[in-house]
């Protein structure tokens, strides 16, 4: 049976459509997805992300083993600092990708739902002979993302920590209501906003709180449209075994300087391999959306295949995000898309579809 | 059109039997579950369609969807409005929101089609 978070009673009582996800009965949505979406555009969307997995690190080797099982440089990292990496197999190939966060005695991870026990049985591999505890927190504790412009005007005083102070990518231990939990300014939309993590069993209150503060609770599909517009990647779409960080256009996120880390061979070779497929934006320029598993052409010449598509609600029109034979990966590159059985015409495009102006 | 006098598809169509011409729509339930509707492909006029056949496909934010047809014959209109408006089929689906007009053999029925008290019983089986 799937999990649930500590609001999934609320979400059906609210009308919201729970789907399987990760392992997780979570809410796609509670009423359209494109109004969710412009909510989190223009003012701000709320999310049970209660299903990513949390992850601890306490003990004197707990660096040294992040700096093994991850491609970024954890070291680096400053006090509360939060830095995106990827976990890769000795391939080279994309396991997760992740979020480290430095504290003052202790390190955090936050990992994509659908590879959770994946990823402690991957690291649990990695802790022989060394002096660290890993602990996965996930069910004891929630996680709400408060996204869009009016993210941080809304969130002031919930908590004992003033997060408009806080830089982007940075994360700080507070206090909701007396009890622990963590402000992070991070997010998976494209907007600004914080990530809250608190104990599951204040999950409850901290989310009407937010609701009564003027945030309005979008779902996962919302969640994913914001995501494609923002271009970021969406592990078992655009990130796979199979997909290395640089064919993912990743490469600022692997630091082959920092020393020896599972994968850095393989990734040596890859770096270096010009026949791998290349992560691209597509514009469609018909009407239907490409969706995962459609082909790109190129005169009639299958060069590769979507990995995500929708119809943007902000642009109003389809995109599609796809490996392609590299080059022809320039941006204006035209090219055709299989759109079930019949061919649209398509343009490759910089990503990201979508930038937020800059307040 | 008033839904009592309709009659139903498993796959969501209902349709309306007027002499020899039968319209065919999308269920208020199969809209309300697609949601965000953005674009309706439709056949083309003298197409033929058949019983349980697609005839074309109703695409939302999330997914795309097969249409199947709850009747066989002739298309002889579509509803081209659909094209500029497909909100037409979220807000109106038993008005304007029709799809497809059909020209049917003399003698077709819709009874191999479900009544209302059935398919709400089906939908209310859909539902969890």
């Amino acid at each position: 049976m799937a999990l649930r978070t500590p609001l999934f009673d609320w979400h059906v009582a609210n009308g919201g459509r729970t789907v399987e996800f990760g392992g997780w009965d979570m809410p796609v949505q509670y009423g359209s997805i494109v109004e969710e979406h412009h909510v989190v555009r223009q003012a701000a969307g709320l999310f049970d992300i209660g299903h990513m997995g949390r992850l601890s690190f306490v003990g004197p080797d707990a660096l040294a083993l992040l700096q093994r099982i991850s491609t970024n440089n954890a070291a680096t990292m400053k006090n509360g600092q939060v830095r995106y990496a990827l976990i890769c197999n000795e391939r080279g190939g994309i396991r997760d990708d992740v979020l480290v966060y430095r504290w003052p005695d202790a390190w955090s991870m936050v990992v994509n739902a659908s590879n959770r026990d994946k990823i402690v049985n991957w690291i649990a591999q990695y802790t022989k002979g060394l002096d660290v505890n890993v602990r996965d927190e996930t069910t004891a504790t929630c996680m709400i993302a408060v996204q869009g412009p009016q993210a941080m005007t809304l969130c002031r005083a919930l908590t004992d920590t003033d997060a408009e102070q806080l830089a982007y990518y940075f994360a700080t231990a507070a206090h909701y209501r007396g009890r622990n939990c963590i402000v992070s300014r991070t997010g998976y939309t494209g907007e600004d906003g914080i990530e809250i993590i608190a104990s599951a069993d204040q999950g409850l209150e901290l989310w009407e709180e937010l609701i009564r503060r003027g945030a309005k609770p979008c779902g996962l599909g919302a969640r994913d449209t914001l995501r494609l517009e923002a271009a970021m990647p969406l592990y078992g779409h655009e990130l796979s075994e199979d997909i290395d960080p640089f064919q993912a256009g990743l490469t600022w996120a692997v630091k082959m300087d920092k020393g020896e880390f599972v994968g850095r061979e393989a990734l040596l070779r890859r770096r270096e391999d010009a026949s791998l497929p290349r992560r691209v934006g597509l514009e469609i320029l018909g009407r239907r959306a490409a969706r995962e598993g459609s082909t790109v052409l190129l005169e009639g010449r299958p060069i590769g295949h979507v990995t995500s598509g929708t119809v943007t609600p902000t642009l109003n029109k389809p995109i599609a995000m796809a490996y392609i034979e590299p080059g022809h990966t320039t941006p204006g590159t035209l090219c055709t898309v299989d759109v079930r059985g019949k061919i649209e015409e398509a343009r490759v495009t910089p990503l990201p579809f979508y930038r937020r102006p800059k307040g | 059109m008033d839904p009592k006098t309709l009659r139903y598809a498993k796959s969501h169509e209902w349709a309306h039997l007027e002499g020899d011409i039968c319209t065919v729509g999308l269920t208020k339930f199969a809209v309300d579950q697609l949601t965000d509707i953005i674009f309706i492909d439709l056949p083309n006029v003298d197409d033929l369609v058949a019983v349980g056949e697609g005839f074309g496909e109703v695409e939302s934010v999330k997914a795309v969807s097969d249409l199947y047809s709850p009747i066989t014959g002739d298309v002889i209109a579509i509803n081209e409005k659909l094209e500029t408006d497909p909100t037409l089929i979220s807000n109106d689906p038993y008005g304007k929101g029709w799809l497809v007009k059909v020209k049917v053999e003399p003698g077709t029925t819709l009874e191999h089609l479900l009544t209302l008290e059935q398919y709400e019983k089906q939908i209310a089986s859909e539902e969890h």
